[in-house]
């Protein structure tokens, strides 16, 4: 009996191995004509709109980097704003003070960003949910006040610092909207395609059982207190990066970009996500784009979209798109391995 | 050399004593029960090996290490991997990837591999799905492998948490009340996994409140009331005790 019921399983198993080629086709499809989509986007658009996709850009970059933090670890930051702060003026100073082109600041922008999240992070990753997002308020708020009173003479104060040059990637220089909207989104799409990698490893896994259930993590051999603050630089760094576009972007940058408000924009952004990519990218695009759409009705455009959030919490509160399991590809030969090796367990117990 | 030696073990809860200067030994390849009522400190003891709680006072060594006062990860890490006595399953995930848990700690890719998809990482996700799958058809739940762990029966659960630990290479077993909640059938099948465990070389140690079970499988037993050891030997001599019979007097007594 037992071996007609693993026959059974393993005809089932062979027709979900095709029922999944198709479906990974599917995908394959679907991502094509995103990336189709949002390459021709420009090519309609009014430069208000190129303009207002660059921004849209920026936010989905840094809600897919607090994503890694808050999506799959599980970790409450409410103050990632301070890493794209950190990281925008790492920029804005080494280019107006020591003129580095802007790219060459990037990946040292990052790392600065990173390094200020390990060093934050550290003596306060092991807080509770909520009492490690009332600490990450007062990070962006001591990070934007630090540079308000014009740390070291280098910060600017509340004027900010301006004449940021333009970035120049392989003796191209990067100006227009139109530039910085490929730029950017081709960034999200590196970005989406590494953060997509990373979760179908084993550091995604752990992520994931931390925010599942970290004590049952922790017992299973995971060290619990590594891998959250792993993510937390991670993201951080990631952050810090889109910062030094930012401010290449702006050519102007002022502490009051990387406020709390923000901060709490990209948090509702990742939550409204509910936790895929996916979700994360069309929440960035509703979040940031409708308020824009809406302003036909003037006044009444936030209340409208209050509203929205308001009916989002009650129909949907798992989010746009919560994180789908992994499908792990058990080859056939695997699977009927295992099947052997259950009957051979029987037969060693019998 | 005794695999684990836990040595004047106290623990206490505010005023509570939970253990109390507790001494015992776990010989390398045996199967060793821990018993004893209810609220005797059977779960405090475990909680105390696997790292979850720091005992005030004593030692435990494991394999001629201390691990007192080392953290949970690392203990599973040096080979000590547990169940839970509520199921602590990652419900929403797929079976696998619930044994991957008990694996990670055997694997070795980075941050960067990992976010790039070094072959060598690849081919170390391969080589442990391989290996998690096989621990699935160990405790018979291959067929179970893509199913959250959630939809799972009772009894499977219990037997998938088993499947976990196993994946991170244990030298010692702790099972906390791995019969709990299954039936006749179920513990039967579970006798059998437990036996088939300790032929590839691994000390198990459980507590467990089905007694047929535990006479039936246990070489060496430890008697628990109020935090100290009132009897320990073979379940046999165990049994006679006077004062476990005390012990369990009016409420499992007749159980045995």
């Amino acid at each position: 009996m037992h071996d007609t019921t693993a026959a059974h399983h393993f005809h089932a198993e062979k027709n979900k191995t095709v029922g999944r080629f198709f479906e990974h086709n599917k995908r394959s499809v679907f991502y094509v004509a995103l990336i189709l989509l949002f390459a021709a986007f420009p090519l309609t658009g009014s430069s208000y709109w190129i303009d207002l996709g660059v921004n849209i850009g920026f936010y989905t970059l840094l809600a897919l980097s607090l994503n890694v933090i808050l999506g799959q670890a599980g970790i409450f930051n409410m103050g990632h704003m301070a890493f794209y702060g950190v990281g925008a003026y790492v920029t804005a100073i080494l280019n107006t003070v020591w003129h580095w082109p802007v790219f060459w600041t990037m990946p040292l922008a990052g790392c600065a960003a990173g390094l200020f999240a390990a060093i934050v992070a550290r003596p306060i990753i092991h807080l509770r949910g909520d009492y490690l997002l009332i600490v990450t308020i007062g990070i962006v708020e001591i990070v934007r006040i630090a540079l308000l009173n014009d740390i070291g003479g280098l910060t600017g104060g509340s004027n900010g610092i301006f004449g940021i040059s333009r970035p120049v990637l392989f003796g191209f220089k990067i100006v227009k909207p139109i530039h910085f909207y490929y730029l950017v989104w081709g960034m999200v799409a590196v970005s989406y395609l590494l953060f997509y990698m990373m979760r179908r490893s084993r550091f995604g896994r752990a992520l994931n059982y931390i925010k599942t259930d970290d004590v049952a993590a922790e017992g299973c051999g995971i060290d619990v207190a590594h891998y959250k603050l792993l993510a937390f630089v991670l993201g951080a760094t990631w952050a810090g990066m889109t910062g030094s576009i930012y401010a290449a972007k702006m050519t102007t940058i002022a502490p009051e970009s990387f406020n709390f408000m923000e901060s709490c924009i990209i948090f509702a952004v990742v939550i409204l996500g509910g936790g895929s990519q996916l979700g994360v990218l069309i929440s960035a695009l509703l979040f940031i784009g409708l308020p824009e759409i809406f302003r036909q009705f003037n006044d009444f455009r936030m209340l409208l979209f209050g509203l929205a959030m308001m009916l989002m919490m009650i129909w949907r509160p798992q989010g746009i798109l919560p994180m789908r399991p992994r499908l792990y590809a058990v080859s056939k030969k695997l699977f009927s391995g295992a099947k052997e090796s259950t009957s051979k367990g029987q037969e060693k117990i019998a | 050399m005794p695999l684990l030696k836990v040595d004047h073990m106290t623990k206490n809860f505010g005023g509570l004593v939970a253990v109390d200067d507790l001494s015992f030994n776990v010989e390398p390849n045996s199967i060793v029960g821990l018993i004893g009522p209810n609220g005797a400190g059977k779960t405090t003891v475990f909680n105390c090996i696997t790292g979850n709680y720091t005992p005030e006072a004593g030692s435990i060594t494991f394999d001629g290490q201390s691990i007192k006062g080392l953290r949970p990860h690392k203990i599973v890490e040096l080979g000590i991997a547990r169940t839970f006595q509520s199921i602590r399953l990652f419900s929403d995930l797929p079976s696998i990837e619930n044994v991957l848990a008990g694996r990670h700690c055997r694997m070795k890719a980075g941050m960067l591999s990992c976010l790039f998809h070094a072959p060598s990482q690849k081919k170390e996700e391969e080589a442990s799905v391989e290996r998690c799958m096989e621990e699935l058809a160990f405790v018979g739940l291959a067929h179970h492998w893509q199913d959250p762990a959630g939809s799972l029966s009772y009894g499977n659960q219990r037997l998938l948490e088993i499947a976990r630990a196993l994946a991170s290479d244990p030298k010692l077993l702790i099972l906390d009340e791995p019969a709990g909640g299954m039936n006749e059938q179920e513990t039967k099948a579970l006798v059998d996994t437990i036996l088939a465990i300790r032929k590839r070389n691994i000390t198990i140690l459980l507590i467990e409140h089905d007694m047929r079970l535990v006479m039936k499988i246990c070489e060496k037993l430890l008697v628990l009331e109020h935090g100290s050891l009132i009897a320990k030997g073979e379940p046999s001599s165990v049994r006679n005790d006077p004062a476990v019979i005390e012990a369990y007097l009016g409420s499992d007594a007749n159980k045995w």
